[in-house]
């Protein structure tokens, strides 16, 4: 026995007027690792033991509070911020709206964070291996009885004096609580690192087969096959086996203009710009001769081609030539394309292809600016 | 018979002491279950086995198998999760709104509602998830970065629906959870089977009945009770909600969400008793879920019964006063259009028949109360119905007026989720105390230090 390490010594009672007694007079004997084990919440023994209230409602002040914030910011960033949408003629932050969301979001943090916290954190639980479990006392304190427990971590505990203040209060027995000698529940015990195993194996072969097999099978594929015939499929129907449809003779397409000059290689008229270079039109030509132009053009129109020798470096834009040349003849090259450059018509908007006319003329303005030129620019 | 309302009933009959309450409520889990159990408990499987082959049905080819069309786009899937939803409403009020009224009469019979509550949202959560047709694609509904770039919609009731729930069914997981930790320590130290010994350790975290700890312990419950008061008021507003918001005639109501938590704690209280009659007496817990408990029940019934009669009423001058021509149809048509007979069927059992709970004969008879309890959920299914049915069925436009007639593979469904309502149920009698052993040794008597005792100090 001399060399087991004790852990406390206990009292017990059996009823709740006499442990509220003998509770009072332990707490004033100046003890304070010590508790009273109750099966149930004891009326006045926080006052007896001389305890303070519980803080808990902190936790929850804080938490609730923080539900509230992260819920309207979110709500916020989401609907007015990263995708504003008009939902029901809604202003983007409607406050009323997000009232229900913002409600439950701080009940479950507040109570959650709570229970949580008590748990983890004011009792350091859950904890198995305390050494008042599966003692005689626990088993009596569980069911009707109400105990008392003196640690031998307290500065006034003593073995002797101790038991002798416990017996002064007239307890039905009392007992002492050693440390259990080796551990209850052993984390590297074979049998449990088996289970684990097993229960690994087993998580990730179901897994593997929910996500690559169960997810594509009759009826949740996503709705990747369907009953329609997709462009490229093959048609039982017509004749000619084709899924995708030719257009009916002459049809136009929506919002088709007629090019008056198209194929004509030596135009004798060009059509003249409908649009004002305004700063919308030359951003929408920078962007789409960037896109569609840049890559033989150059960048800035020298005819620098990015393509390395693969297809015939073009003219640059800033000859004489190409300076002199009406919008209209631009527009009609982008149209019709010349001799190997093909023609853009079907990637280009007629609308786009006028804004890439100007911003060509800003590129051939800035390299071969005058002297006024800088100097306005300057005193911009 | 004769009862004195001017003293306070006690609440553990027949002076039982500390211990033997527990027996009392650890036998079912100690003993092996018996005939009766397997009998419930295959009825209730083979309920619950219907259910799934419906639900087979409607994924494997599609929702086209239910009795929805247009115009009647929700159907039963949308009444039954109403139902069951309201069905759960009744084990917050009994744990957190009566623990907040300091009722100690709600202890013997907190858990099981609680436990009900867990159940019924189960049931309730299924219906709009399925009635989607697909329903591996919820997902969607968690607000979650995308490829998309796409939030779902915060303003939409359906939206604040899926939080209501889901944060509702958490709670009342974590309130239930929480109060039986002491139960499943006591568990662990009365039991001398190693396995039990061990699920029930790592269930109970290991609880120590420190005094220390009661104290934070009681705080929470506090806590929890005091969130989950507003909470489960919410959540019935907000189911409301996903009428109330629309702007179809019979749904477009400010009157919805009291009248529906009114009708939810009126479903719920039935539910409970008819279960509790059960529970009650298979399990010899007559002492402890007393006769007295029983007829407050049913009190309760019949208030908010009251309360659901007079929304019916309400709802009728409303559409009156308002003087809108397709309001004033809406009602006409329920109270005499082609669904008249669910119409009638929800107005007797809601509003008529509670009216016997007046008696105290009646509120204190198992039989009778039975009988009315039952005819309570049989109307507020019907109400739920009527809500759903009717007022689609026949809007604006006469040219899109249609008819519902549910499937067969409907009904399954519905069978199927009392089937699992039912099957966890008894599964939770055998496995759990159907009884906080805590809290009714707590509130027995001479339990508690005699003022003399405790108020010193
Ligand atoms: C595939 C490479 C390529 C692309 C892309 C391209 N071009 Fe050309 N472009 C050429 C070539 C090659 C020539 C010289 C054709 C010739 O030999 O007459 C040319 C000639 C021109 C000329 C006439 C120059 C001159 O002096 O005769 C203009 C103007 C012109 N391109 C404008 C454009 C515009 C505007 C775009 C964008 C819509 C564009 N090009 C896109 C290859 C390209």
């Amino acid at each position: 026995m001399a060399d087991k390490k004790i852990f406390g010594v206990t009292a017990l009672f059996n009823n709740p007027d006499a442990i509220i007694s003998a509770a009072r007079k332990v707490a004033d004997s100046g003890f304070t690792k010590w508790d009273v084990n109750s099966p149930y919440p004891l009326h006045g023994i926080d006052k007896a033991m001389k305890m303070k209230p519980s803080t808990l409602g902190f936790v929850t002040l804080v938490f609730g509070l923080t539900g509230v914030a992260v819920a309207l910011f979110f709500m916020w960033w989401t609907m007015s911020v990263d995708y504003p949408m008009v939902i029901g003629g809604k202003p983007y932050f409607s406050l009323p709206a997000f009232i229900p969301v913002t409600f439950e979001v701080t009940v479950i943090m507040a109570t959650v964070s709570s229970v949580v916290a008590m748990f983890a954190f004011f009792f350091g639980l859950p904890r198995n291996a305390h050494a008042l479990h599966d003692t005689e006392y626990l088993k009596k304190v569980s069911r009707d009885h109400f105990g008392i427990i003196i640690e031998s971590d307290d500065p006034k505990f003593d073995e002797r004096s101790t038991q002798e203040l416990l017996k002064s209060l007239n307890p039905i027995s009392t007992e002492i609580i050693y440390y259990p000698e080796k551990e209850r529940y052993p984390i590297f015990e074979p049998r449990f690192l088996v289970f684990l195993f097993g229960v690994a194996v087993v998580v990730s072969i179901g897994t593997y087969l929910m996500l690559n097999k169960l997810m594509y099978i009759q009826p949740f594929n996503w709705m990747d096959e369907q009953q329609k015939i997709i462009p490229q499929s093959k048609s039982e129907f017509f004749s000619d086996e084709r899924g995708m449809r030719l257009p009916v003779e002459g049809t136009v397409a929506r919002g088709f203009i007629p090019y008056p000059f198209a194929g004509d290689k030596e135009p004798k008229e060009v059509l003249s710009n409908p649009y004002f270079p305004t700063k919308e039109n030359l951003e929408l030509g920078q962007r789409k001769f960037l896109t569609y132009c840049s890559p033989c053009h150059g960048n800035y129109a020298d005819g620098d081609s990015r393509l390395q020798g693969q297809f015939p470096n073009p003219p640059t834009l800033h000859s004489d030539r190409a300076r002199n040349f009406p919008d209209g003849m631009i527009y009609h090259i982008i149209t019709n394309g010349q001799n190997i450059m093909p023609s853009y018509a079907s990637q280009v908007t007629r609308e786009e292809r006028w804004a890439i006319v100007h911003y060509i003329r800003v590129l051939q303005r800035a390299k071969n600016a005058s002297e006024s030129d800088v100097k306005f620019a300057k005193s911009e | 018979m004769d009862v004195d309302y001017s003293v306070e009933a006690p609440v553990v009959r027949g002076r039982l002491s500390l211990s033997e309450i527990e027996e009392l409520v650890a036998k079912p889990l100690d003993s092996k279950p018996d005939k009766k159990f397997f009998v419930a408990l295959s009825i209730s499987g083979s309920a619950l086995l219907i259910g799934a082959i419906g639900l087979f049905f409607t994924f494997y080819y599609g929702i086209g198998t239910w009795g929805n069309n247009q115009p009647v786009a929700w159907g039963f899937g949308i009444t039954n999760f109403v139902f069951w939803v309201g069905i759960g409403h009744a084990g917050t009020l009994i744990s957190a709104i009566l623990f907040l009224l300091r009722q100690k009469w709600r202890t013997g019979i907190a858990r099981f509602a609680e436990a009900m509550t867990i159940f019924a949202v189960m049931c309730a959560g299924i219906f709009p998830i399925i009635h989607t047709g697909r329903p591996w694609l919820a997902g969607y509904l968690t607000p979650y970065p995308n490829q998309h770039g796409l939030w779902i919609n915060f303003t939409s009731p359906l939206i604040w629906d899926v939080f209501a729930v889901s944060v509702y069914f958490t709670v009342s997981l974590v309130f239930w959870y929480t109060g039986l930790i002491p139960d499943f320590a006591t568990l662990r130290d009365r039991t001398t089977s190693k396995i039990k010994k061990s699920v029930y350790s790592i269930f109970s975290l290991g609880w120590r009945y420190s005094s220390r700890h009661w104290l934070h312990y009681e705080k929470a419950y506090v806590i929890l009770a005091g969130f989950a008061t507003p909470l489960v008021l919410s959540v019935h507003t907000i189911v409301s909600f996903d009428f109330a918001v629309a702007i179809l005639p019979g749904w477009h109501s400010t009157i919805f969400p009291p009248y529906f938590v009114a009708g939810a704690i009126f479903s719920g209280f039935a539910m409970v008793v008819t279960v509790l009659v059960f529970v009650r007496k298979i399990f010899d817990l007559q002492n402890i879920i007393t006769l007295d408990h029983l007829e407050k029940m049913n009190k309760v019934i019949l208030a908010t019964g009251l309360m659901v009669g007079y929304s019916y009423a309400t709802e009728f001058f409303f559409a009156w006063y308002s003087g809108v021509q397709f309001e004033q149809f809406v009602f006409i048509n329920r109270a005499f259009g082609p669904y008249a007979w669910a119409y009638w069927t929800m107005v007797s059992c809601n509003v008529l028949f509670p009216q016997f709970f007046w008696f105290k004969k009646i509120r204190r008879s198992i039989p009778a109360m039975m009988v009315i309890v039952i005819l309570v959920n049989v109307g507020m299914w019907f109400e739920r119905f009527v809500i759903v049915v009717t007022s689609l069925h026949r809007d604006f436009l006469p040219s899109s007026w249609g008819m519902f007639t549910p499937t067969l593979v409907d009904g399954g469904i519905l069978l199927g989720s009392f089937g699992l309502f039912f099957t966890l149920v008894i599964l939770f009698t055998k496995a759990l105390p159907v009884v906080s052993i805590a809290e009714i040794k707590a509130v027995s008597d001479g339990a508690q230090p005699t003022h003399h005792g405790a108020n010193h100090g």
